[in-house]
């Protein structure tokens, strides 16, 4: 692929754009801060390049739209935030259980509740554990620049087929409002070749049926099982994280998103100190990139979990590492963004003061 | 009564799972036949709702969808907009459509949603065993209004048709039941023509079946098709409440 | 130049984002990593509207410029709220056509610039946002002349291309104020 020209844009239009070059053609939403630039754009464009955009009575009717669209087969998607999320809860739950794939971004804001409009990553657990009722998951992934809000979006729509199953952009208010340089992808065409889906059998072949509902408990937890071997060939092949001066770190900082690019910053203000620090970033928040971070749990003195949530996260940097080293935790909430010296902060504490 | 004739090939050769004297197997028949009739069955989509009427994905030989509670006019609307060449309908009952899934329903009307809705009104939930249903009549005795619906707290029912047919999307909101083979034949009709209506594009149609529930009513076969005649029709009259014609859009 | 982090802030309506847009672009066309992050939601509609610009030639850590080395200052709410966030040396540009009141740190630089009476005098009502960044981009050097002119043309949609010429001259303006 030729390297395209940079241009600036949001990351909310950028995540639109990127979905349109990878062949999504259907776009369901409600407008709500701070993404409503994804939509605005998909409106503009979708109908320039044959597609449907659809503004939904709520997001309860827009996930099941993208339900229904996935349902026939499609490459369909929707955005909202936080509490559109909430709303979305049913809805993405029939979706895994009935494995349709599809692409929800998530540009987190302040919660719970209405909660307010600023930057967020609260939705972690919702995103990764608890998406909506029942045994399963969706693919999480967590961009922490423009240019990768657009990278992601192609691969979340691929692997959301290959495993049939629904994908995740969890982004934030400050991923989605920022404008940064972006090489927008070739425009691609996808192949309509889903047999599974129900979009009218033409006399070829017995009916599909895209459902969840198996009463006999017996029938539903084998296919409950079913998918969770799927769930662990996922958890072995995708994980995915980006190490930065990680391997002869002290202090490892884990940080995605948005608190990633803080805890950048702070890692450099720590090696100017003399203190040993790298970072973490997961890519893939579900399946959790537990390989990243295990790897460095016999050099590492300390693991130092940074997050704009009250450490949501914490947890599955402990399980990583099987609890051998300390995991602590910094973090900001309700909207508020760190700031590179407060990380700074957190890892010379972590780390028992600066050394040289 | 007595159906004749062969099983329709849209209607797969399984058992229902409804109680005798429901009318969802004559209804589930009606649908099966027009989709025969109009050679559509390979391009037909359907969309299951929640209520007694969750299983119609098994008896369909068309491809289907099933939709969240009330969430069939959404999911519909979403496999149309995807294969807008493919016929795509709902089939829910009173609690799916006009309760949970108002609102659903009325933006689907709203816009026009080039979809059919086959809405079985028998002014009860089934599935969950007899409670009030939206279209539950004043007085009448369910689980949930032991002492009889009292519309002064439970509220009042909701007449669907009259409601939907004020939108300007909807090309055909038609009240029909199944209570006889006259009325059977104009059933099939609206339905026929509903499918007709969306093939040319006109936009939401919905066929309102008052039908009967005998086991939640507590009553014979024979008795709730007869309390279907006393007091359903009177409070949910039979007729056209909106068709935009064969000129209309 | 190693990093330089802006803060734009003023009234809804004065420019600000876009002003915001030039500088990010200018910069991108320089070869520096660049983000433009806008303050957003209500405070926007009527208020006060601010926007970070960072320019660095590494990768951007946080986008959320908190101690800016540049401010420009377009109504007296956003220098109450920022003057003292200036990083010592930094630099201040008050649009002192709407700013009666002066900078009272003296550990940094203060300009004063009555860029609305320039830019009207001039027959470029509206313009004094763009005043303000030829006065910023003489006092910093933040990248070459011509790179600020393309980033000027990348910020303005083809349609409005009729817009250059005016905003040109109001950064010439800026320039030789």
């Amino acid at each position: 692929m030729s390297m395209a020209e940079r241009v600036l844009m949001k990351g909310n239009e950028a995540i639109a754009e990127a979905a349109i070059a990878a062949g999504c053609r259907h776009f369901f939403g409600y407008p709500i801060t701070p993404q409503t630039e994804v939509a605005a754009y998909m409106s503009k464009r979708m109908p320039k390049v044959g597609g449907v955009y659809l503004q939904g009575e709520s997001e309860v009717a827009s996930i099941n739209m993208v339900l229904g669209a996935g349902a026939a087969g499609v490459r369909v998607m929707t955005s909202t935030s936080s509490p559109g999320i909430s709303l979305m809860a049913e809805g993405i739950s029939y979706i895994a259980g009935s494995d349709v794939p599809c692409l929800i971004v998530n540009v987190q804001r302040g919660g719970p509740g209405l909660g307010g409009i600023q930057p967020s990553q609260a939705d972690y657990c919702q995103a990764t554990k608890a998406s909506g009722h029942g045994d399963f998951h969706m693919l999480v992934f967590a961009p922490s620049t423009v240019q990768e809000m657009v990278d992601l979006v192609a691969g979340a729509f691929e692997l959301g087929d290959k495993y049939r199953m629904p994908a995740m952009i969890l982004s934030d208010g400050m991923l989605g409002q920022m404008m940064e340089p972006v090489a927008l992808p070739e425009h691609r065409e996808i192949e309509d070749s889903k047999e599974w889906a129900a979009r009218g059998h033409g006399g070829k072949r017995a009916h599909n049926v895209i459902n969840s509902l198996y009463i006999n408990p017996q029938e539903l937890e084998d296919l409950v099982k079913a998918r969770y071997e799927k769930y662990a060939v996922i958890k072995e092949r995708e994980q995915r994280a980006e190490e930065y001066l990680a391997d002869d770190a002290d202090i490892i900082v884990v940080a995605f998103g948005a608190s990633s690019r803080v805890s950048r910053s702070a890692v450099d203000m720590a090696r100017k100190a003399g203190i040993k620090a790298g970072l973490v970033r997961p890519i893939t928040l579900w399946p959790f990139p537990e390989k990243f971070l295990a790897k460095h749990a016999d050099h590492a003195k300390a693991f130092l979990s940074v997050e704009m949530s009250m450490g949501q996260m914490v947890d599955d940097v402990k399980l990583a590492i099987g609890c051998r080293k300390p995991v602590g935790f910094y973090g900001r909430t309700g909207g508020v963004i760190p700031t590179p010296k407060e990380v700074f902060d957190a890892i010379v504490k972590t780390n028992g003061g600066v050394q040289r | 009564m007595t159906v004749k004739g062969e099983r329709p090939h849209a209607l797969l050769d399984v058992p229902l799972h409804y109680c005798p004297g429901c009318t969802h197997g004559i209804v589930h028949r009606l649908v099966a036949e027009v989709i025969d009739e109009l050679g559509i069955e390979g391009r037909t989509v359907g969309v299951a709702s929640v209520g007694c009427s969750v299983f119609t994905y098994n008896y369909f030989g068309c491809d289907m969808v099933q939709a969240p509670h009330g969430r069939a006019p959404a999911v519909a609307t979403g496999v149309k907009r995807a294969r807008p060449e493919d016929v795509v309908f709902t089939y829910q009952g009173d609690g799916d459509l006009a309760a949970i899934g108002m609102g659903e329903t009325v933006h689907a009307a709203a816009r026009g949603e080039n979809i059919v809705a086959v809405f079985i009104n028998n002014a009860i939930y089934g599935m969950t065993g007899g409670q009030m249903a939206p279209t539950t009549l004043p007085g009448q005795v369910t689980q949930t209004t032991p002492y009889g619906r009292d519309v002064k707290t439970a509220g009042n029912p909701i007449r669907v048709c009259e409601l939907l047919s004020s939108l300007d999307g909807v090309a055909l909101a038609q009240r029909v039941t199944v209570d006889c083979v006259k009325n059977v034949k104009e059933a099939k009709r609206a339905i026929k023509k509903a499918f007709e209506y969306q093939m040319a594009g006109k936009g939401y149609c919905i066929i309102e079946v008052v039908s009967t529930c005998p086991t939640n009513w507590g009553m014979s076969p024979k008795d709730a098709i007869q309390w279907l005649r006393d007091n359903m029709l009177p409070y949910y009259p039979l007729g056209v409440y909106k068709d935009v014609g064969e000129g209309g859009q | 130049m190693t990093d330089l982090n802006i803060l734009l802030a003023g009234f809804g309506g004065q420019g600000i984002l876009f002003t915001g847009k030039v500088i990010a672009y200018a910069g991108m066309m320089e070869g520096s990593e660049v983000s433009w992050l806008p303050s957003y939601g209500p405070e926007m509609r009527g208020g006060t509207a601010n926007c970070s610009v960072c320019l660095s030639d590494r990768a951007i850590g946080s986008p959320l410029v908190v101690t800016p080395d540049v401010l420009v200052a377009m109504n007296l709410p956003s220098l109450e709220k920022f003057e003292n966030d200036v990083m010592p040396g930094g630099l201040i540009i008050v649009d002192s056509s709407i700013i009666a009141k002066k900078v009272s740190r003296t550990d940094v630089k203060a300009v004063y610039l009555d860029a609305s009476g320039i830019a009207e005098s001039n027959g470029l009502k509206g313009a004094a946002n763009m005043v303000i960044l030829g006065r910023m981009f003489k006092e910093t050097g933040f990248c070459s002349e011509e790179n600020l002119d393309k980033g000027l043309q990348k910020s303005i949609p083809p349609k409005k291309a009729a817009l250059i010429d005016s905003n040109r001259k109001a950064i010439r303006l800026g320039m030789e104020s």
